[in-house]
């Protein structure tokens, strides 16, 4: 048992990353698994504030401090861009699974869609918060 | 010499049969996610700028309190899955590793229940 613990370390490692050229999609993958964490934290926010408001007035002003200070709406922000990101990302891996939109072109301009969607949906949404009212 | 036969090993070890389930539940998840989380959108944005008595009468209300758990309950199972990719990509210890994915196990549960919870106290209002 110690001895299998101990073998993986020992035996020799097939070629992974470094033997591939860099390209987008490769990226996209990480920042893919990289925002999904993200929203991890997310999620215990959103825990937060719902048990906040659960929990009465006293509890949700708390809340209310950290999401209008400026580190807050930061990290709301990101939160935003990170699940926007994770969506679209999500979206085009489900296109992918129907083999549509994977051809050369098509999978790089996907791809473009992606990042450029996310930034401007995240600054939509932002744009649209401000006008309704944001404190 | 193994007298098993190749079926005899393979459900031993956990068999064909269930092994995309967890692939299918992400895909099934993530789908049910992207109309929760546009819902989600569009509560963020009609909530915003109300006090705490607006906040709560509108997460009280039926249909937003339905589509919150539908949309906990979907991220949360799609969360423990992809964390669980990741232990089990990055994390080679043994040890470690299933420290990890019973840790998460038990984060994934708490995260649903305490928001379910904060969903239907807000809702009964009690």
């Amino acid at each position: 048992m110690a001895e299998a613990a101990q073998a993986p370390s020992k035996r020799p490692l097939s070629p992974h990353l470094q033997v591939y050229r860099l390209t987008l999609s490769m990226l996209m993958s990480g920042l893919h698994r990289i925002t999904g964490l993200c929203l991890v934290a997310g999620m215990m926010l959103l825990t937060w504030w719902l048990l906040a408001a659960a929990a009465g007035q006293n509890a949700y002003a708390t809340f209310e401090a950290f999401s209008t200070s400026w580190i807050g709406r930061l990290i709301l922000f990101g939160f935003s861009w990170a699940a926007l990101h994770h969506l679209l990302g999500g979206l085009r891996y489900l296109l992918w699974d129907l083999s549509i939109w994977i051809d050369n072109e098509e999978r790089e301009w996907l791809i473009r869609a992606n990042i450029i969607g996310s930034i401007l949906c995240t600054v939509l949404l932002w744009v649209i918060l401000f006008l309704s009212g944001m404190r | 010499m193994n007298l098993r036969t190749p079926m005899g090993r393979v459900r031993g070890l956990g068999s064909a049969r269930n092994g995309t389930e967890e692939f299918w539940l992400q895909r099934m998840t993530a789908i049910a996610g992207i109309p929760l989380t546009l819902a989600g959108l569009f509560l963020v944005i009609s909530l915003t700028g109300r006090s705490y008595p607006g906040v709560k009468q509108i997460l009280g209300s039926p249909l937003v309190a339905v589509l919150m758990m539908l949309f906990i309950l979907a991220n949360v199972i799609h969360m423990k899955i992809g964390i669980k990719v990741v232990i089990e990509d990055y994390v080679y210890n043994k040890n470690q590793k299933f420290t990890l994915l019973i840790l998460n196990t038990f984060f994934a549960w708490a995260i649903g229940l305490a928001c379910a919870f904060a969903i239907l106290k807000i809702s009964f209002g009690v």
